[in-house]
């Protein structure tokens, strides 16, 4: 049987980079048909996100909200739960992270930094608690209730800045600033006392370790718990597993509890440590991205993290790009569009002649 | 509120519902044969576009219609390859369409026409005229047949009654002919079709090519006939709207008809009154625009009836060997 199959390393590696050459030459012929030049665009970007400490700055700030989000996806991917809310939850966790700083007044960044990842982890894991709960006891479809969320929490948040929370006199809605106080330390404040020298406009900060933190805790709890175990053999079998004496409903709920408070943690970085206030577009699509990250790192929280650093670069590079050039800033949702329909839903189509070539291979030897 | 203002309201829901209508009705197909397509959203986008970039360039409508379609029905089958050939995750194959929708139309918009995403304003035969039904002038003084019938019913484009006659010849295919009966099997069973001899993949790839071609007809509505032209993001979730009014209407094509209509009604309502004053309570325009989305979830729930998909639904087929 086992020749049958591709080798563990392939699948893993060769099947993921195989998808993402095809969504890149797919890409270069959209900026070619739009009469522009894709190798010229492919070192703009190299040079807006990498070429820099500036660059470097805003490539790993993204990387730090892709990152949580992609985890959060992954984390429901292993249970064979699809969480498309992770906007939505994004979004009420951002929330969270208003509310506690604005109206207690921490007397430090770190103290802030735990009550604020405290309050994201519960206001985005409330957020996924009722998809989650009406999926495991009365079993409407997570993807669909997920997905209405996402609407209600946009409506909810737009409401909530533009009656509750807008400061007097302010235009827009959005609350006010959070106090210079508990400004999270950025990667040049860690950088400077080691004599490195590290542009300050960047805005990644501390969060990018609590992010790298969590895809270890994430790989801890699935591989080395009696709770991840249950998630995993739950998605690669629910009668099997409902015969091994594992609650579907428990798992459910948990599961999405944990995706949920994953993808709120997400806003502390995109809220705290980026434009110290909420505003409407505090997640920018972040929760989406998740997806592409998560089928690119095949659900696994350390193959998330190179997903995650492409996607960051991606995203820094789409902005000079768009600074640089023609190519508006759109470009990089095709890429990632293309990015999930190759990695996820045409997996067969690179998968099947590829595992014919390795069984041919073998076939010789 | 007077006569007038609800004339006027309802005057628009029917307008609201259209698109919504024809993705629905779209998405009733697609589910019907067990394909589920959370990709309704992209498909109206991308035809919106389209339809407006080639209404512009030619000056008819109907050109952009075509071509509107056209552009829906790729994105349909690009659905159909990855979850039926290749039997991937419809679910992402929807997401993932619906991103490059969104993509696709900015930066191709942006090259062609350089205004920030968006066609040009299109005018004259480029959009889709109001059509005055007849006798609409004669019966405008007769109590209410006369407001009902001239002024509601009357004066839309023609693709709001093509979306009207959809409905029954829906309807009519889905449980009156041979080719609805094997659709509805394959969303079931469909290793009962295949064993009775018929091709599951053929019939899938139909329904949903069916589903592109009315996606493509509802975003041409949108660009060049509710609005004059393009604007980026323009579809504005109406996809999933459709979709939830199709989970609303248990995928049943009369149901689906009042559905839409409701959800369009909530939409002209949020339209006329940015905040709903009911006496007790003053409802946000915020609450009214999540309202559809709050009532498919309650649906879902099966607190008010239960809404089962078909059984089939969202399982690539595969024939046992």
């Amino acid at each position: 049987m086992s020749t049958r199959r591709l080798p563990h390393w392939a699948d893993v590696t060769l099947v993921p980079l195989i998808s993402l050459l095809i969504a890149f030459a797919i890409s270069a012929l959209v900026i070619l048909a739009i009469g522009e030049d894709p190798w010229e665009a492919t070192r703009l970007m190299v040079q807006g996100a990498l070429g820099s400490t500036y660059g470097w700055g805003y490539t790993l700030y993204y990387t730090t909200n892709f990152l949580l989000t992609g985890l959060a996806v992954s984390i429901a991917f292993q249970a064979r739960l699809f969480n498309i809310g992770g906007e939505g939850q994004a979004l009420l966790g951002g929330l969270g992270v208003a509310l506690v700083l604005l109206f207690v007044p921490w007397p430090n960044w770190w103290t802030a930094i735990l009550a604020a990842i405290a309050a994201s982890a519960v206001f985005g894991a409330a957020w996924a608690a009722i998809p989650g709960y009406l999926q495991a006891k009365r079993g409407s479809h997570i993807v669909i209730t997920t997905i209405m969320f996402n609407f209600i929490a946009f409506s909810l948040l737009n409401y909530i800045l533009s009656h509750v929370l807008r400061p007097q006199g302010s235009m827009d809605p959005a609350t006010a600033r959070f106090s210079n106080d508990i400004r999270l330390p950025r990667i040049a404040d860690i950088l400077e006392p080691l004599g490195i020298e590290f542009s300050r406009s960047g805005p990644a900060n501390v969060m990018l370790f609590v992010a790298l933190l969590a895809c270890l805790l994430a790989w801890v709890m699935l591989w080395r718990t009696r709770l991840g175990f249950s998630i995993r053999a739950f998605g690669q079998s629910e009668p099997a597993a409902h015969y091994a004496g594992i609650s579907s409903v428990r798992i459910v709920m948990l599961t999405m509890l944990i995706s949920g408070a994953l993808a709120g943690m997400m806003a502390v970085n995109s809220v705290m440590g980026g434009p110290q206030r909420l505003v409407m577009n505090a997640v920018e699509g972040a929760g989406f991205i998740g997806i592409a990250v998560a089928l690119m790192g095949r659900s696994h929280p350390f193959g998330i993290i190179p997903a995650a650093l492409l996607f960051g670069f991606l995203y820094q590079g789409g902005s000079e790009l768009a600074i640089e050039t023609s190519i508006p800033r759109e470009m990089i949702i095709i890429i990632q569009a293309l990015v999930i329909l190759f990695t996820g839903a045409l997996d067969n189509m690179v998968r099947a002649p590829l595992t014919a070539a390795f069984v041919a291979m073998r076939g010789r030897r | 509120m007077d006569l007038a203002t609800i004339v006027q309201i309802l005057d628009s829901t029917l307008r609201l519902a259209t698109p919504l209508l024809f993705a629905c009705l779209a998405g009733l197909f697609s589910e019907r044969a067990g394909i589920f397509d959370i990709g309704l959203e992209g498909k109206l986008l991308i035809s919106a576009f389209f339809s407006a970039a080639y209404a512009h360039y030619t000056g008819s409508a109907w050109a952009g219609l075509g071509v509107g379609v056209l552009a829906a029905v790729v994105f349909s089958a690009i659905h159909g390859i990855a979850s039926i050939t290749f039997r991937g995750n419809q679910l992402i194959s929807g997401v993932a369409l619906n991103f490059l929708a969104a993509g696709v139309t900015v930066v191709v918009a942006q090259s062609w026409f350089s205004q920030g995403g968006r066609t040009p304003p299109l005018a004259g035969d480029a959009r889709f005229q109001r059509l005055d039904l007849p006798f609409a002038e004669a019966l405008r003084d007769v109590p209410v047949l006369g407001p009902v019938y001239s002024q509601i019913l009357s004066g839309h484009s023609i693709l709001v009654y093509l979306g009207l006659l959809t409905v029954p010849a829906t309807w009519w295919l889905l449980y009156r002919s041979r080719f609805g009966l094997r659709l509805r099997a394959v969303g079931e069973n469909p290793a009962a079709v295949d064993t009775a001899g018929v091709s599951v993949v053929r019939l899938r790839f139909m329904a949903v090519i069916i589903c592109g071609v009315l996606c493509g007809i509802g975003g041409a509505y949108l660009a060049t006939s509710l609005s004059a032209g393009f604007v980026k993001d323009m579809s504005a979730g109406r996809g999933f709207i459709a979709l939830a009014a199709l989970i609303f209407a248990k995928w049943r094509p009369w149901h689906a008809l009042g559905a839409v209509l409701l959800f369009g009604m909530l939409e002209a309502i949020a339209n006329r009154f940015p905040s709903l004053n009911l006496g007790i309570v003053t409802l946000p325009g915020q609450f009214m625009s999540a309202l559809p989305y709050i009532l498919t979830v309650v649906i879902l729930a099966g607190f008010v009836g239960r809404a089962t998909p078909p059984r089939a639904g969202g399982e690539p087929y595969a024939k046992e060997r």
